[in-house]
């Protein structure tokens, strides 16, 4: 019963290790080294990194933003609820809001192209996941999250909240299409 | 000065102080209740998420969900750990239990704190989840209830350090304190700072919430509500591994492999277990990579490094232990001839493996920085910490808890056979659970939502089949695992309030005795090693953990690989 007793050594700190401890704790040591710098190898050399480039803001700075380009850029509405559907030029900056409960506008966008993709929430936290292609971030009110993207596959891809937001928080959907280059 | 009345269990030679036994009794039993709850809530969402079912309306299924992540995450655990905290200072020391007055009050709070929670999520307006984030608003009762629970656990924890000063004063042992108190005063250091951590996010929001406030910066809050949130899942990280200690200790005699790495594992936990909160942050605005990083790898993975030291030093210290019985025939023979039919052995054992395999590998990868990418806020995560917290901590909490019931409550186990079996079904069950739910996440299926199909949406988006199919058989494994939840309830509350009495009141007597170093070792000829193979005390563990290795190295880059294949983002 000797986990529970004190230990049998005063200077139980000078025991040696057993062999067997020794070895696993070497081995185990290298994986932890290898994990840690797996993350900065990645932001040199890897191509899906966030760039962290973030700015506080207010409902009324992002909105007024938002209109802008969707005023100059709209190309169609869509659904019941004549949702615009905006078709910024490849470069620019796109705005997307977060709200209780829908993201807004819809966004068309061309393969291959990049794009500095800002969001932000009106109200409450949301969060950002892309699917199928499965890309997932965090929205807050109050903090504009800017996202560099370069869409390499075309198609409709879906933007579900998957930060809970209240009773209307699975109704949360909005879309992102992607054209293929050049048209 | 009153007198200190103990008594000695006859069969396992621990020695209770009277005020103690009442109070890790009382606790003990609250967290059982509180089990009960957090499983009938289980039955709601798991039969809502299973896709063919999908029983409850969204706004019930909501506040479910809020009462099964509070009751379960924080409540359950931390009144079944402040029974832990007690055991490991008055019992294990020998000692009486510092202020055991101030262990009522602390004990009342935190009841009436519990009650006033899960009352206000009953009466609907907070369902906000376990996480309340800024700014949805909660009832402010709701962040009272917290704040109450979180004082009197605070004082529970103060009583822990006072009776290991009591026990240092009084010379109640010889030498250090025993590994496995050591380890509870390392889930006591961190839950200290957890609750800490608590305190200055939930004051605030209290006060924000009955207007006295204006605002609370959501990315602050995070920040900080993750100090307290995930910190207090590594209270259980500690406290289970020291239950495992323990529980090797009691079944087999283990000793532990050397006093010197264990204990500086568990230092690894202090140091650097709390930093990996980041793990919650790492697609969120305003933080930067290096603060990621390094938050995230708990400075260069120390603590997972701890975790793999403790993941062989427990089966390792069993193996050597059980080699020393003779039991030394080829590499797992020790093994095979442990008692799989005690459920304190069977439920500590599942316990480290689904630990070790599920919870700890899928929480590494997660944790890693950009991977978070194509993980955070889906389904992944519940599956993650269904596998930690639940076969990790609460499997090895049920472990303990048959072996109190004679020890400490001084009942006879009811239905032993089922109570063999329990371990299996809850183990097996929320093992597959876990597994679909982290496959289900990897599809992009989303944690906390009512439906997948998105039926009363304008848009809707169709999952690919595979992902339905995971989510029922998550459904399926998840009703096993609460069917085995029951078993454990049924068995703990019969035995206790109804089970043949062992032993007899009057046994109470105030002559203690010390308790002595452990025996040293009598080690045969040519050291532990003799018993082993290839000069290793161990050999079955080693190969064993290089085994995990090897499943942690290629799951690792697998997820590396799938992020490659994501849009590029910079």
């Amino acid at each position: 019963m000797s986990s529970i007793q004190p230990p049998s050594e005063i200077l139980w700190w000078k025991q040696p290790l057993d062999r067997v401890e020794g070895t696993w704790i070497a081995i185990a040591l290298v994986w932890s080294l290898i994990m840690f710098v797996m993350m900065p190898l990645w932001h040199v050399y890897g191509k899906q990194n966030l760039s962290n480039e973030a700015y506080r803001t207010t409902p009324e700075a992002f909105q007024a933003k938002t209109m802008a380009m969707v005023n100059e850029y709209t190309v169609r509405t869509e659904t019941d609820q004549q949702i615009p559907v905006v078709r910024p030029p490849p470069g620019s900056d796109v705005y997307l809001i977060a709200r209780l409960w829908q993201w807004w506008p819809m966004l068309e966008l061309e393969k291959d192209q990049t794009y500095r993709l800002h969001i932000a929430s009106m109200d409450w936290q949301h969060g950002f996941s892309l699917q199928p292609v499965n890309i997932n971030t965090q929205i807050l009110p109050g903090y504009e999250i800017v996202l560099t993207v370069t869409p390499d596959t075309s198609g409709e891809q879906t933007i579900i909240c998957n930060e809970y937001c209240g009773i209307g928080h699975h109704n949360m959907v909005g879309k992102i299409y992607v054209t293929e280059g050049g048209s | 000065m009153t007198t200190q009345l103990f008594r000695t269990c006859p069969e396992s030679g621990l020695q209770f102080h009277r005020p103690a036994e009442w109070l890790m009794r009382a606790n003990a039993v609250v967290a059982v209740v509180i089990l009960l709850i957090g499983g009938l809530t289980a039955v709601g969402v798991t039969l809502t998420r299973w896709p063919a079912i999908h029983l409850l309306p969204a706004d019930q299924y909501y506040q479910l969900l809020t009462l099964h992540g509070i009751n379960m995450l924080i409540f359950w655990i931390i009144f079944f750990e402040m029974a832990v905290l007690y055991f490991c200072s008055s019992t294990l020391l020998r000692c009486r239990l510092a202020t055991p007055r101030l262990g009522w009050v602390a004990f009342g709070l935190m009841v009436a704190g519990a009650v006033m929670n899960n009352l206000v999520v009953l009466r609907g307006d907070s369902s906000v989840m376990m996480t309340s984030y800024v700014p949805m608003p909660a009832n402010p009762l709701f962040y009272l209830g917290l704040i109450l629970f979180a004082v009197g656990a605070l004082i529970g924890c103060f009583i822990f350090l006072g009776t290991l000063v009591v026990a240092k004063e009084e010379k109640t042992y010889e030498g250090s304190i025993p590994l496995v108190t050591f380890g509870a005063l390392t889930a006591c250091i961190i839950a200290v700072f957890t609750i800490a951590s608590g305190a200055i996010i939930l004051i605030p929001t209290f006060l924000w919430s009955v207007g006295w406030i204006a605002h609370i910066d959501a990315a602050m809050y995070r920040l900080v509500w993750w100090a307290f949130g995930h910190s207090s899942q590594q209270i259980n990280v500690a406290a289970h591994v020291a239950v495992w200690y323990a529980i090797a200790a009691i079944v087999f005699g283990a000793k532990p492999l050397s006093e010197k790495v264990s204990r500086t594992a568990f230092f690894l936990y202090i140091a650097f277990l709390q930093i990996a909160s980041a793990h919650h942050l790492l697609v969120d605005p305003g933080l930067s990579s290096e603060w990621k990083i390094f938050n995230t790898s708990y400075a260069m993975y120390l603590a997972v490094l701890a975790s793999m030291v403790h993941g062989l030093t427990v089966p390792g210290s069993i193996e050597v232990a059980q080699r020393a019985k003779g039991l030394t025939k080829g590499l797992y023979q020790w093994l095979r001839k442990a008692p799989w039919g005690n459920p304190t052995f069977s439920g500590m054992f599942i316990s480290l493996i689904g630990f070790g395999f599920i919870g700890g590998i899928s929480g590494v990868v997660m944790g890693t920085e950009q991977i978070n990418l194509i993980i955070h806020n889906t389904i992944y995560v519940p599956g993650h910490f269904h596998a930690t917290v639940v076969l990790g901590t609460t499997l090895a909490f049920m472990s303990l808890t048959y072996y109190l019931i004679p020890v400490l409550f001084r009942r006879q186990l009811a239905f032993p056979a089922l109570a063999k079996w329990q371990p299996y079904l809850f183990g097996f069950g929320m093992g597959v659970f876990t597994l679909m739910l982290l496959a289900a996440g990897t599809l992009g299926v989303e944690r906390r939502h009512w439906d997948m199909a998105f039926t009363d949406s304008a848009l809707g988006f169709d999952y690919p089949a595979s992902a339905y199919t995971l989510m029922g058989i998550a459904g399926i494994s998840g009703m096993a695992a609460i069917v085995g939840g029951a078993v454990f309830i049924l068995v703990t509350v019969v035995s206790v309030f109804f089970g043949k009495r062992v032993g007899s009141e009057s046994s109470y007597g105030t002559v203690t005795s010390r308790l002595m170093r452990a025996q040293p070792d009598i080690v045969p000829s040519g050291g532990h090693a003799a018993a082993g193979r290839w000069g290793f005390a161990a050999p079955g563990t080693f190969l064993f953990a290089l085994f995990f290795l090897a499943i942690f190295v290629i799951y690792y880059a697998v997820n590396w690989k799938y992020l490659a294949s994501v849009w590029p983002l910079s």
